[in-house]
């Protein structure tokens, strides 16, 4: 269940922006819409996502209920050295993910 | 000839309607209205938000609510002086108006974030960015919503 794919580039030269694109599995339950007999479906989402570089946050979302199913998100970072990218997830009854990701920095 | 317990079905089959019809909130809109307004304060407080620097970038026509590409970028240099520091995104008419927040800086290199988000209706869709200076930024899209994101009929 608890699945997620990052990219990222594997080499870049110092300096340049990196597009790093992040998804992860989840159904993203918003908590309004209700079953057959009217009950409500409680509510299961991703709540925040993180981004450290090297151990330094780069990126933090907070999601909410408008993000739809298995969120992807993609943003940008400046390749400053070689080293690590470490991506959190965490949400609702306790679903956390984490995915490491290697860059090289020349 | 009708059965007395024949009429009582019937009646109650009548009656059903009229009971999901009711538990619409009649001032759902102007609530809506309301928390968007409270969304905005949370995020600017008092201070002024400013047209133009933000790019949102929306498809004008959505078949499926669910699931719909969205890509903020804003203008700015990014450098340690000068950088934007989040970005937020706003609807005016889904069930809650806050869809993302984001937390950056210098070290992003670009204030750009793509994502996939739900609307619930035909709507405006509303970025906001701050940058470290304070200021706040927006940009604002109008998009067409056939199908929307899981909510029933006369629910939006």
């Amino acid at each position: 269940m608890a699945r997620a794919v990052v990219t990222v580039p594997p080499n870049a030269r110092r300096g340049e922006i990196v597009e790093i694109k992040t998804l992860a599995q989840h159904p993203m339950e918003t908590g309004f819409r209700r079953t057959q007999t009217g009950e409500l479906i409680p509510r299961d989402i991703i709540r925040t996502f993180r981004c450290s570089y090297n151990g330094t946050e780069v990126f933090r979302a907070e999601l909410h209920p408008a993000i739809a199913a298995n969120p992807l998100i993609a943003f940008t970072t400046v390749a400053t050295e070689s080293g690590t990218l470490s991506f959190e997830w965490a949400g609702d009854n306790g679903y956390t993910v984490t995915e490491i990701a290697a860059i090289k920095v020349e | 000839m009708t059965t007395r317990r024949e009429f009582l079905v019937l009646a109650a089959a009548l009656a059903a309607p009229t009971a999901a019809r009711a538990q619409v909130d009649p001032n759902l809109a102007a609530n809506r209205k309301a928390a968007f307004q409270a969304a905005l304060k949370r995020i600017a407080g008092d201070a002024p938000v400013r047209k133009g620097r933000v790019k949102l970038v929306l498809p004008p026509l959505i078949d499926n609510g669910n699931s719909v590409p969205l890509t903020v970028s804003v203008e700015s240099p990014m450098t340690e002086a000068d950088h934007v520091k989040a970005i937020h995104v706003l609807t005016e008419k889904n069930p809650l108006p806050d869809v993302v927040s984001v937390a950056l800086g210098p070290r992003a290199g670009r204030a750009t974030l793509t994502t996939r988000v739900r609307l619930a209706d035909t709507q405006t869709v509303t970025a906001i960015a701050q940058t470290s200076d304070g200021a706040f930024w927006s940009d604002t899209a109008e998009v067409v919503v056939t199908l929307s994101a899981c909510l029933e009929e006369g629910l939006i």
